[in-house]
């Protein structure tokens, strides 16, 4: 008769009864079922990327690696792969530094029109992507654009916006820091506001001037909250669908196809699954990596911040 | 032990998920619609209940305000739903591919039925319109006007044209693509409505920034999807002579970049540069007719009921401004005004191969396309585009297409040649959509050197798009 490593018999355990000898299982049940929900359709994705399933015919066979030799001998997947980067990479710096500087603003200020302003910033929060992007495209409209009539103002006539290559990238980018600034700076005042007072108040003794106490200690201690703002807005940014399809459909010709995009596009426009699935595993696999070193550089943050560590 | 177990447990659940997928089968019960005998009773299927998806439009519109009539006279409950169209083909796509029955009767156009008709997710219509059990004697098939009718009907065969095989669909309006124009401001600039292809460009350069800034001559669409090539666009192509794909070898072959192709593209890239939307690429059916009705921009190319709807009066701007022309014919071609052609788009609805209730799916699709409410959605509830020839004959429709300057006359004579001038085949939607790109690379950039470098490796995308296509 031996022991577990509680130290109770396990004659003693037989004991229990049924409803309490259940009731790990049950704690754990939804996080299994999750998990399994999770799980289930990922590996369905995986296997269907060796296929040729599609909604058009009723059967699908493997195909091996061709929708993978297909993908990554294609101009397409090497044009998404560069739009979501520089869409991800772009518009998350600036939401972040923008964020930053507009959070600090309205810290020191402390009045109140910095209580009014923390108000109004959050609305941009509050509207469906796809409604604000509508909006930004009523309001860039060359005819009825009231962006347009203020560019007039300064001789600017007919700026094409998302009608050109030139600058599709750039109005999307802006369309997302509109709506997407605002989650930044929430999180970032957030985390200003639970800064000890303490080192600012020595600092301030000592003379350091607002670059110094900006530089070694808002930063530093700021730092975990600007990791958890990067992750989120990161990875939303690489996985951008409802902007770019609500303003342009990915055009002018291919100029804003990201991964999701042309992922819809096959999948469920041209109903191509078996070629659409590796642009989304692709996808997938650039965010969960970028994901893991953005969780490990804010842990290391953390301590940092926390003194625990050099 | 018990890991083991509990990580093979997870693995059979997994795997049955996954290889479940691949022999699934459709999970509607058999319904033969010619074993239906005895007289026909609309409330055959009382007490029975459907569900409906419609895409956003005034067709769905008219239905909708008569579902309650529906229900009265036949005793089936409908479950009505629309969505923007924007959308609403990727949803039904999924929809029908999941084969659950969830939804009875949808709309679609007759592109868009080829697929489904190749993937065996629509139910084929002749066995139901024949059987007088089943179909009221009023209801009248020969009544639609036969090119729109025929336009739903294929043998599934790539590359064979319509007009043959089965009946996919029953038509709920149609469209041709003719010019829509603004005669006050065409008047104010001393033009006259254009009638050829090189009148409809100089006009339209003529009138860039007509107005002041934004304005500008014709608005067409521009989207990156299959909505750009099918209506004025198409319609050129063809009169210009023009063809998308042909039948070689038993191969679908691809002849964008035909010599009639490259010269009407360098026309319409020129056409669109200099007299279209300065954001051209953005434009949609919607975006055109709000510019059109707004007084932005003097002259529309799209379906007729786009211009027409703009014209009502309260509806824009510009309403009792607007006037209707035709399909604007290329002199520099040879081509005339016999040679006039106007691609066909119709809407219409069709029945889920998987519906679990298709008696009662076809009492709906009988009732809302039955010539009683196809004169009433014709002449009171917006649908111009009338499917029924009883109706578009009649004194109640010409009257109220009266205030609409040259509709009648215009949508009368293009109707004539008007058909579809795609080729039928499943990747419609795909080839398209990669033409609507190239078209848009050639306006907005300077990627290609000429026409003809873009339309050979468009072709080429084609080819390779239909390459698993055999032509019997």
């Amino acid at each position: 008769m031996g022991n577990n490593n509680l130290g109770i018999k396990k004659v003693d355990l037989n004991k229990v009864p049924f409803k309490v000898r259940v009731r790990p299982y049950l704690i754990v049940a939804p996080s299994l079922i999750i998990t399994i929900g999770i799980m289930v359709p990922f590996v369905m994705a995986i296997w269907f990327s060796f296929t040729n399933y599609s909604f058009q015919f009723p059967t699908h066979r493997f195909v091996g690696l061709d929708n993978w030799v297909n993908m990554l001998t294609s101009r397409e997947f090497w044009n998404a792969l560069k739009i979501s980067l520089l869409y991800g990479l772009f518009s998350t710096a600036i939401e972040i530094l923008l964020g930053l500087g507009i959070a600090l603003l309205l810290n020191s200020l402390n009045n109140w029109l910095s209580k009014v302003l923390r108000v109004l910033l959050v609305f941009p929060l509050m509207v469906a992507p796809v409604t604000a992007t509508i909006v930004w495209q009523l309001m860039l409209n060359s005819s009825v654009g009231i962006v347009e009539k203020l560019f007039n103002l300064f001789g600017l006539y007919n700026f094409p916006w998302a009608a050109s290559p030139d600058t599709a990238l750039m109005t999307v980018i802006m369309i997302d820091v509109w709506i997407n600034t605002s989650f930044v700076i929430l999180l970032v005042l957030a985390g200003l506001q639970s800064l000890p007072k303490s080192p600012f108040e020595s600092a301030k003794i000592d003379g350091g001037s607002a670059w110094f106490n900006f530089k070694n200690l808002t930063l530093p201690m700021l730092k975990p909250s600007l990791y958890i703002a990067l992750l989120f807005r990161l990875m939303a940014a690489l996985q951008e669908y409802a902007v770019i399809f609500a303003l342009t459909k990915g055009g002018p010709g291919d100029t804003l196809m990201s991964l999701s995009l042309t992922s819809y596009q096959k999948g469920f426009t041209f109903q191509k699954f078996g070629s659409a699935i590796p642009y989304i595993l692709v996808l997938w696999l650039i965010i969960n990596v970028l994901a893991k070193w953005i969780v490990k550089r804010q842990r290391i943050a953390q301590k940092q911040a926390s003194g625990l560590e050099g | 032990m018990k890991k083991i177990l509990v990580v093979l447990m997870i693995l059979v659940v997994l795997m049955t998920g996954v290889f479940a997928q691949g022999s699934k089968e459709a999970a509607s019960e058999k319904f033969d619609p010619s074993a239906v005998k005895g007289n026909f009773d609309w409330k055959m299927y009382d007490g029975s209940e459907i569900t409906v998806l419609f895409s956003d439009h005034t067709y769905a519109s008219a239905v909708e305000a008569k579902l309650k009539d529906f229900t009265d006279k036949t005793g089936i409950k409908v479950n009505y739903s629309s969505m923007p169209e924007g959308n609403y083909f990727e949803k039904l796509n999924v929809e029908l591919a999941s084969r659950s029955g969830s939804i009875d009767v949808f709309m679609t156009g007759a592109y868009q039925s080829w697929g489904y008709a190749t993937a065996g997710n629509v139910e084929p219509l002749e066995n139901y319109i024949n059987n007088a059990s089943l179909t009221d004697k009023s209801w009248n098939y020969s009544d639609f006007i036969p090119g729109v009718i025929d336009a739903l009907k294929w043998d599934l065969k790539p590359g064979h044209p319509v007009g043959k095989g089965s009946q996919w669909a029953l038509p709920m309006g149609w469209e041709v693509n003719i010019l829509t124009y603004n005669k006050k401001v065409l008047a104010d600039k001393g033009l006259n409505p254009p009638k050829t292809a090189e009148e409809l460009l100089s006009v339209a350069k003529a009138l860039k920034e007509f107005g002041g800034s934004g304005t500008y001559g014709l608005a067409v669409r521009g989207l990156p999807d299959w909505g750009t090539i099918h209506p004025a666009y198409m319609s050129l192509y063809s009169t210009w002579g023009a063809k998308d794909f042909e039948v070689v070898n038993g191969k679908l072959v691809s002849r964008v970049n035909s010599p009639e192709a490259v010269a009407m593209t360098e026309y319409w890239v020129d056409l669109v540069k200099n007299g279209g939307a300065p954001q051209w690429a953005s434009y949609g059916w919607e975006l055109c007719g709000a510019d059109l009705g707004a007084g932005k921009a003097a002259m529309m190319w799209d379906a007729d009921r786009g211009g027409y709807t703009q014209n009502v009066k309260g509806a824009s701007a510009q309403a009792g401004n607007l006037a209707f022309g035709m399909v604007p014919y290329p002199v520099s071609a040879g081509k005339t005004e016999a040679d006039m052609k106007s691609n066909l788009w119709v809407w219409s609805m069709a029945m889920n191969s998987a519906s679990n209730k298709k008696g009662p799916a076809w009492q709906f699709m009988q009732y809302f396309t039955s010539p009683e409410f196809m004169l009433w959605s014709g002449t009171e509830g917006s649908c111009t585009d009338t499917p029924r020839t009883s109706v578009l004959t009649s004194q109640a429709y010409r009257n109220s297409v009266a205030d609409a300057e040259g509709y009648y006359e215009a949508f009368s004579k293009v109707s004539k040649d008007a058909s579809i001038f795609f080729t039928a085949q499943p990747y419609f939607v795909e080839t398209t959509t990669e033409w609507a790109k190239v078209l848009q690379e050639l306006v907005t950039t300077n990627k290609y050197p000429s026409v003809q470098v873009a339309m050979d490796r468009l072709k080429k995308t084609m080819d390779n798009i239909v390459a698993d296509l055999k032509v019997e």
